[in-house]
């Protein structure tokens, strides 16, 4: 579904990510992990479009058959493929009530145009509604539907978490991209987290990719996983693999 | 005269212009840089430190030339002024709402100039030294042409010291390259802020004052044109980078100039010609002549 | 859901007194002050125009002075009779296209938002997909060079002479029926989904795109729809005083409605339109701090440039001191959607 080939990522001097191969099947979930400033942000920053890498391509296959070539598509181009993403350091709409957060993500998916927007008509506010419905229904998925009108900046920062997958969902992806998802999370929302995932991943048929520092979370739940230290990969593998791999061993008590 | 002499006259009056546009646009990328602020009301302190100078000359016993040098300071503490009541407040809110304050700072400057200094025009009063026409070869040019860039390259010479050399003036470039990292390493954002300020309204003021003596009419409205195209300037040259401002301001000046002498049916445009050269340049290299397009961090 | 139903009627009984206030303005009051109440019909709309764009979508536009010239010169040469282009333009005749040109207020309106749309795509086109600041100075650089080059095409404008005798159309129906269409146009807008993705790029480009909105699209849009409806302002403007020239149109005209949209509240509809009545009163009650007057025994003398260090010095506190604006609750208000 989606292939990286080659990717490296120089901002300046510093070389984020080199000759980085990856691949990620339809159905599956994918882990990457490696230390902070390993590189891994990078990658989901120019699988979407934010960055422009400076080498290597990058292939997306929303459906059997259909080849887009990711590298210098814009950011909303790429997510109207289908490939959508949170972001490590949340960005939400902050003075945007938490539903509008989500109604937005619906925004890419419209049909109608501006004008039947504004004069309401008819063919619009079927899809306003429908859209409504479907924002409300990720809402009790995420259970804030209690909270649809607070500001999204009031939430607690796991309640924002949560917005922010939902607010992804809303855009009908097929390729999840999950930036630290379980960051600031407890124990117990960290294995809620972990049943969230694999439940949305069935009912919407997605494809994850997932950053994640929590070690529990990454090996419970991916079928396959990549190691980045330095913006080199050093291992990838199913869990068992590479938990076992020295040089990942290495690389995370060498940074400690 | 022949023609060879009529051009070096307008480039001489080119080189000139275009220092001015330089200092004032140095201000301009110097803010910009460090806070990504278009600081709307550097041009009204352009014109600040031209009156601040004008009433020290009439008004006190201080001597011409060390009111040149007491007039701009004067002026980089009201910048620095400025930005301590106008937008320190505000650097976290959104940009939008300090890019209001800055609008509402320089309509402020520019109305109590004509409160406090009248809307009809002042004559600066240029001491004859700096003004009186010499004729080299034939061409006769005013000395204070020559005096400008002369005196711009000694300033750019000083500033290049400070900001590779001086402690202040590496904190001031490491801050703007990346605010957050220096933030984080212990620098005292805010005095380096205040200097930025002060410097670059000292600039302007001297630059002001040059442009008193070289277009002697003094109104509270005199900084708005200026201002608008050293920011210009700025942006041409890549904002945020101080030789890319003295780059544009010469190219502006010049182009500016030449334009009105090469094709004088256009010289109700000059004003527009600036914002051309801006939106040609945003067009073809929006990162400007000399500036590189940074990636911001997601 | 109840909320939009009680915004909705309030709006509708806004309208309602609105109406009635208009008929016995129109009854008993004198000109001077009717064209007070015109101007503020008209600021409504210039400061819902520049909400749009500054506040709902986040854009820095200063650009309004320009448009509004270009509706003003719009209306005015459409309207014009064709004897008096003749009385006008006596220094140099105007363009033959023009000359013989003629039309009623309500096509001439619409071509002239309709062209200062135009102009506006045609400005941001190349600026908008750059850093946001620089609309900032793109936009005041535009309302530079319109006045310059209106000061400069002699046969199509009239140069620094200007225009008069300009047909009065506008009369407090234009201008507060416009202000309801804007105000209406506006809200319905910021309501649906499209007003929505405005406001997703103005809390978080970056986030915004992420999730798929054309983030140049967008603020094309937004940024047509302003310059739309500034320039239907200008129309209405120049119809009113009857006489135009390039200099009414400086930056001093952007700053007012700027000061409006701050007063009212960046992203606020109603705080808006309260504002730019308030304001537009409180230019011409501040005329005092400008103007000599003459109280028969005394005479006051008034300092030029007083009145606008006072507006500046306002602008400056609100943003300092109360970013929403000066007329709203702090608190949300619940959304509104599609029959729910
Ligand atoms: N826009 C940028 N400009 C400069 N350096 C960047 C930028 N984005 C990331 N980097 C650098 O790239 C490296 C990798 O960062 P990142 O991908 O965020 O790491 P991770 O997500 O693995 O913690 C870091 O050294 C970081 O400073
Ligand atoms: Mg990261």
């Amino acid at each position: 579904m989606l292939k990286i080939e080659n990717l490296t990522m120089k901002f300046g001097g510093v070389v984020a990510c080199s000759s980085f191969n990856a691949e990620v099947k339809r159905g599956q979930i994918v882990g990457l992990i490696g230390p902070n400033g390993a590189g891994k942000t990078t990658v989901f920053n120019v699988i979407t479009g934010v960055y422009k890498p400076t080498e290597g391509q990058i292939t997306f296959s929303p459906r059997e058959g259909e080849q887009h070539r990711l590298v210098g598509l814009k950011p909303d181009r790429i997510a109207q493929l289908g490939i959508c993403r949170t972001f490590q350091n949340i960005r939400l709409f902050g003075q945007l009530s938490v539903l509008d957060n989500i109604f937005i993500g619906n925004h890419l998916r419209l049909r109608s145009n501006v004008f039947s927007s504004v004069l309401r008509l008819p063919g619009y506010t079927a899809e306003e509604r429908e859209i409504y419905e479907k924002s409300m229904y990720l809402l009790e998925k995420i259970g804030l539907q209690d909270f649809r009108n607070e500001k999204a900046s009031s939430l607690p920062y796991g309640m924002q978490r949560r917005l922010e997958m939902a607010r992804a969902l809303a855009t009908n992806p097929k390729l999840l991209l999950l930036d630290e998802p379980a960051a600031g999370m407890n124990p117990q929302e960290t294995n809620e987290l972990i049943g969230f995932i694999q439940e949305i991943k069935e009912e919407f048929d997605l494809t994850i990719f997932l950053i994640e520092h929590h070690m529990e979370v990454i090996m419970e739940i991916s079928e396959k996983i990549y190691v980045l230290d330095h913006g080199v990969l050093i291992a990838e593998g199913s869990p068992g693999e590479v938990q076992r791999n020295e040089k990942v061993i290495e690389a995370y008590l060498g940074v400690g | 005269m022949g023609n060879l002499s009529l051009f070096l006259q307008h480039l001489t009056n080119g080189i000139s212009l275009g220092s001015l546009y330089a200092l004032i646009a140095i201000g301009y990328t110097m803010v910009y840089g460090i806070l990504r602020l278009i600081n709307f009301a550097h041009g009204d302190i352009f014109m600040l430190g031209v009156y601040l100078t004008y009433f020290g000359i009439l008004y006190t016993a201080i001597p011409w030339w060390l009111m040149f040098i007491i007039g701009p300071a004067l002026t980089g503490v009201v910048g620095l002024l400025l930005e301590r009541v106008a937008y320190k407040p505000l650097r976290d809110s959104p940009r939008i709402t300090i890019l209001i304050s800055a609008i509402g700072a320089s309509f402020l400057l520019q109305n109590l100039g004509i409160v406090l200094f009248g809307g009809r025009p002042r004559a600066f009063p240029v001491p004859h030294i700096l003004n009186h026409v010499v004729k080299v070869r034939g061409v006769s040019i005013n000395v204070i042409t020559f005096i400008i860039p002369v005196v711009t390259i000694l300033l750019l010479i000083g500033l290049n010291y400070f900001i590779t050399k001086t402690k202040t003036g590496m904190a001031m470039r490491a801050l703007s390259r990346d605010y957050e990292t220096a933030s984080l390493m212990g620098i005292d954002i805010n005095r380096i802020i205040s200097v930025t300020f002060f410097m670059g309204s000292f600039l302007a003021a001297v630059g002001g004052i040059m442009w008193g003596a070289r277009y002697p009419q003094l109104m509270p409205l005199m900084g708005v044109m200026p201002g608008l195209k050293s920011f210009i300037a700025a942006v041409v040259g890549g904002i945020g980078n101080i030789a890319g401002a003295v780059a544009g301001g010469f190219l502006l000046g010049l182009g500016e100039i030449m334009l009105v002498a090469l094709l004088p049916r256009l010289t109700g445009y000059r004003d527009a010609f600036a914002f051309v050269v801006l939106i040609i340049i945003l067009l073809f290299k929006p990162a400007g002549l000399m500036g590189s397009t940074q990636t911001e961090k997601v | 859901m109840r909320d939009k139903r009680r915004t909705d009627l309030i709006a509708l009984a806004a309208l309602v007194c609105t109406v009635v206030v208009l008929l016995l303005a129109n009854r008993y009051l004198d000109d001077y002050k009717i064209r007070i109440i015109n101007l503020s019909g008209i600021y409504v709309t210039l400061g819902l125009s520049m909400n749009l764009i500054n506040g709902f979508t986040g854009l820095f536009s200063l650009g309004h002075a320009g448009f509004m010239a270009v509706g003003a010169y719009t209306v005015a040469l459409l309207t014009m009779p064709i004897p008096m282009k003749e009385m006008n333009f006596f220094f140099q005749p105007i363009v033959p296209w023009l000359a013989n040109v003629e039309v009623g207020f309500l096509p001439a309106l619409l071509a002239a938002g309709l062209i200062s749309a135009f102009l506006g795509v045609l400005i941001g086109a190349p600026v908008l997909r750059l850093r946001d600041d620089y609309l900032a100075i793109a936009t005041l650089g535009f309302a530079e060079i319109i006045r310059v080059v209106f000061t400069n095409t002699q046969s199509l404008t009239n140069g620094a002479l200007g225009l008069k005798g300009i047909p009065n159309y506008t009369n407090t129906w234009w201008s507060w029926g416009v202000a309801f269409f804007t105000i209406w146009f506006v809200s319905f807008l910021i309501r649906g989904s499209y007003g929505k993705a405005f406001m997703a790029i103005r809390e978080d480009e970056v986030a915004a795109e992420a999730m798929g909105i054309n983030l140049f699209k967008h603020k094309v849009l937004s940024f047509a729809f302003a310059s739309f409806f500034a320039g239907i302002a200008g129309g209405l403007l120049a119809s009113l005083l009857g006489t135009i020239d390039p200099n009414m149109f400086r930056i001093t005209l952007t700053f007012n409605i700027l000061l409006i949209v701050v007063l009212g509240g960046l992203g606020r509809i109603a705080g808006t339109v309260v504002a730019a009545v308030i304001v537009t009163v409180m230019m011409e009650a501040l005329r005092f701090l400008d103007e000599s007057i003459n109280l028969g025994f005394i005479q006051l003398k008034g300092i030029p440039g007083m009145r606008m260090v006072v507006f500046s010095i306002i602008l400056i506190l609100v943003v300092l001191l109360r970013k929403e604006g000066l007329f709203t609750r702090l608190k949300g208000r619940e959304s509104s959607y599609a029959e729910n």
